[in-house]
């Protein structure tokens, strides 16, 4: 099977007024279709600006050097370079194909609009062809069954609906509807759409296990706790199916108890849709939870990538490994890693981890290891492998 | 053995005002009828969710806020706390019980009282970006409790600010810094160096590393223990983190809306807990152990409100072993092992 995504020597810098900032570095990645691949690291590590560049979203300063992210269509079956398509291109992917759950529940929702509106924008925007034909359905049904004086002086009017559903389910972006649609009284005919919206977006929502959705879609963000607000934004991604959902942190900001529902919700998401996910966290603990691989970053390049048995039982790279020896764990000293992480300003040439390494040789201070296959699925990038 | 800090039935109820006349319509109940003993030189651990009162309670034990009621003993002897007690179960209202209670309870301090007990006791923050004021360089950040307690004066203040500063790990060429010049890691060592200046007995954390990295967060586990051991500390540390209170704690308190539900030593609560909480929160916390991931117990629906707690046991509406009982008392703390309470009817 082919790769969801293939990103290859990607890098992305921000030019400030301190310098160049060199958050990614030459990073090769693939995403494989149906898996949840994690990408784990400190703050500042890159792993978040991977998952935004996948989707062009690189905030001001910043800028994709060069690479290639490719992105594999499982309908039509070809394959796209998402870092050349137009901007209305990438639009047209961005929450279709792709989409992504950011950090804080809270600040990702618009608090003047209600969720259910929020989700139902998802749906107008790329799902305009299926929803027309869902609302041109109901106005058949009226046609066919409509009786009485009312129906009778409502038929024509149905009729007119039904030809400008017809001609929004055949071409989503007809001239004809958008423009009624801008013209007061006119929109009127139209309101079939949003309406249609709002049925899916009910269903997404009991989808994600928000008990009495009706009544959440009707709410404000303010409304619901950080969990529900989670979830509310989590059906929002999955509004068109995407085939690769970027969780961005998603857990970070809930309880445990909260975070292991989510941890359980994506699982599901994974098995029921055959979406693949990238999983960006911080927490090894929840990596090692949902994830079938995972990919250790260290200031802006990928140390280690491998399945996630072999990432946590069988740890090569000496950042990983001492990664893992900082997590807390009962019946054991906490290990510190000394120095402090690499400054993304001015990187340390070679290895960027060699001045915190316990097994640094002079090679690693001149030339930057490249990552290698030392085992199945299991690639490291250092020079004691 | 007499314990050093000891909370007994304290509670902190935050008043919902409503109406013209802004009048109390109701209550928040952060924290609602809690006991807890802390011995001297001993790490407790204070795990729960968010919303459940922990923070409410380290600022209430260390007199940021005034409890409700309760008693909170600071380094009282036992025959006092009796004494007390027995002039209370008499129900008279009599001046040495006042007498007693201004002296000795710290719920009742006021004024010069307090500020001499905030020599003896301090808090470190949760946020370190928050609770560092970023106009102020670092030498008078920490020289601050130095000044308002007058401990010292002059250029021995100095000399004490560089000190406090080697111990956290810091040079003193970075004395004349501001907070925002430093990493997450380093401001968290300055907010303990500030909090050591005064030689406190007792020091109340906030999830100090919730905002910090895993290898940073190790860091400052490690420096903690290390200034326990050297200063003679006690600490009441509070976290979400149950792996870092197992790792570090010598004893554990689990909170749920504004209750203790179980206390134990870690082994004892993280490995065989007998409160059906706390073995759903043992079990929904992620470890880095890809062959830990079968047998969860996954917690349906999310904490109620403390403004408008459950009747009875505040856990029952989550519970799966909750019965009819469940919904009509609340259970009390209970030792049912050695050393190890849990508040339930129907243990695990």
């Amino acid at each position: 099977m082919k790769d969801l995504v293939r990103i290859r020597d990607l890098t992305v810098r921000f030019y400030t007024y301190e310098g160049v900032v060199h958050a990614i570095d030459d990073l090769d990645l693939d995403i494989r279709q149906g898996e949840t691949l994690g990408i784990v690291g400190e703050t500042g590590s890159g792993k978040t600006m991977t998952a935004l560049s996948i989707l062009r979203l690189i905030p001001y300063p910043g800028k994709i050097e060069s690479g290639s992210i490719v992105f594999y269509d499982r309908d039509s079956g070809g394959e796209l370079e998402l870092l050349k398509l137009t901007q209305d291109r990438i639009r047209a992917i961005r929450g279709n194909k792709i989409s992504m759950v950011f950090q804080e529940p809270g600040s990702a929702l618009n608090p003047v609009y209600t969720i259910g509106d929020q989700i139902s924008e998802v749906l107008l925007l790329h799902r305009r062809g299926q929803l027309a034909r869902g609302a041109k359905q109901r106005v058949d049904n009226l046609l066919s069954n409509g009786r009485g004086f009312a129906a009778r002086v409502k038929r024509p009017l149905w009729r007119w609906q039904s030809r400008l559903y017809n001609k929004t389910a055949e071409q989503p972006h007809a001239l004809e509807p958008r423009l009624l649609n801008r013209l007061p009284l006119f929109r009127r005919l139209l309101w079939r759409l949003p309406h249609e919206a709002n049925l899916l977006t009910v269903d997404m929502l009991k989808d994600v296990e928000i008990p009495d959705p009706a009544r959440v879609a009707a709410h404000y963000p303010h409304e619901l706790s950080g969990g529900m607000k989670q979830r509310a934004v989590i059906a929002m991604a999955l509004a068109c199916s995407p085939d690769l959902l970027i969780a961005d942190e998603p857990t970070t900001s809930l309880d445990v108890t909260i975070q292991a529902q989510m941890l359980e919700l994506f699982r599901r998401i994974k098995v029921d849709r055959g979406a693949s996910v990238l999983f960006v966290t911080h927490n090894l603990g929840v990596a090692a939870e949902v994830c079938d691989r995972v990919a250790v970053m260290y200031a802006g390049r990928l140390c280690e990538v491998a399945t996630v048995d072999e990432m946590f039982l069988h740890p090569l790279h000496p950042y990983t490994k001492a990664l893992l020896d900082a997590v807390p764990m009962p019946g054991r000293d906490l290990q510190t890693i000394p120095g402090a992480l690499a400054d993304a300003l001015n990187p340390p040439p070679g290895c960027r981890f060699h001045p915190r390494c316990p097994s640094a040789t002079p090679l690693c201070q001149q030339d930057r290891p490249r990552l290698k296959e030392v085992a199945k699925d299991h690639l490291v990038a250092c020079y004691l492998f | 053995m007499n314990t050093f800090v000891d909370i007994r039935g304290l509670k902190k109820h935050f008043p919902i005002v409503g109406g013209v006349f802004r009048r109390p319509v109701g209550a928040v109940r952060a924290v609602d009828g809690v006991s807890l003993a802390i011995r001297r030189g001993q790490w407790l651990g204070l795990v729960g969710e968010s919303g459940c009162g922990k923070t409410t309670l380290a600022k209430t034990v260390v007199r940021l806020l005034k409890p409700t009621s309760g008693h909170i003993y600071f380094d009282v002897p036992d025959e006092t706390k009796a004494l007390i007690e027995e002039l209370e179960s008499q129900g008279k209202n009599n001046s040495k019980l006042t007498y007693l209670l201004k002296e000795n309870d710290l719920a009742a301090f006021t004024g010069n009282m307090i500020r001499q007990f905030r020599r003896r006791a301090q808090l470190v923050h949760q946020d370190p970006f928050t609770s560092l004021d970023p106009r102020m360089r670092i030498k008078s950040i920490v020289a601050e409790p130095l000044r308002i307690h007058r401990v010292l004066s002059g250029h021995a203040v100095e000399t004490a600010v560089e000190e406090l500063l080697s111990k956290v790990g810091l040079s003193s060429g970075q004395l004349e810094r501001y907070p925002h010049q430093f990493s997450g890691g380093q401001r968290q060592r300055i907010a303990v160096a500030r909090a050591l200046a005064t030689k406190p007995e007792f020091i109340a954390f906030d999830e100090p590393t919730s905002a910090l990295d895993v290898s940073v967060q190790a860091q400052i586990l490690n420096l903690l223990k290390d200034l326990k051991r050297e200063f003679g500390l006690t600490y009441l540390y509070i976290t979400h983190e149950l792996l870092i209170a197992e790792a570090v704690c010598d004893y554990i308190a689990v909170m749920y809306l504004g209750k203790v539900v179980e206390m134990g030593r870690p082994e004892e609560v993280f490995h065989t807990p007998r409160h059906p909480y706390s073995q759903s929160l043992v079990a929904a916390t992620p470890v880095p152990d890809p062959k830990r991931r079968v047998g969860r117990i996954v917690l349906h629906g999310e904490v109620p409100s403390p403004a408008n707690p459950p009747s009875g046991c505040t856990f029952h509406p989550r519970c799966s072993r909750a019965s009819k009982e469940c919904s009509e008392l609340g259970p009390d703390l209970k030792l049912i092992s050695n050393d190890h309470y849990v508040a339930c009817f129907h243990p695990l």
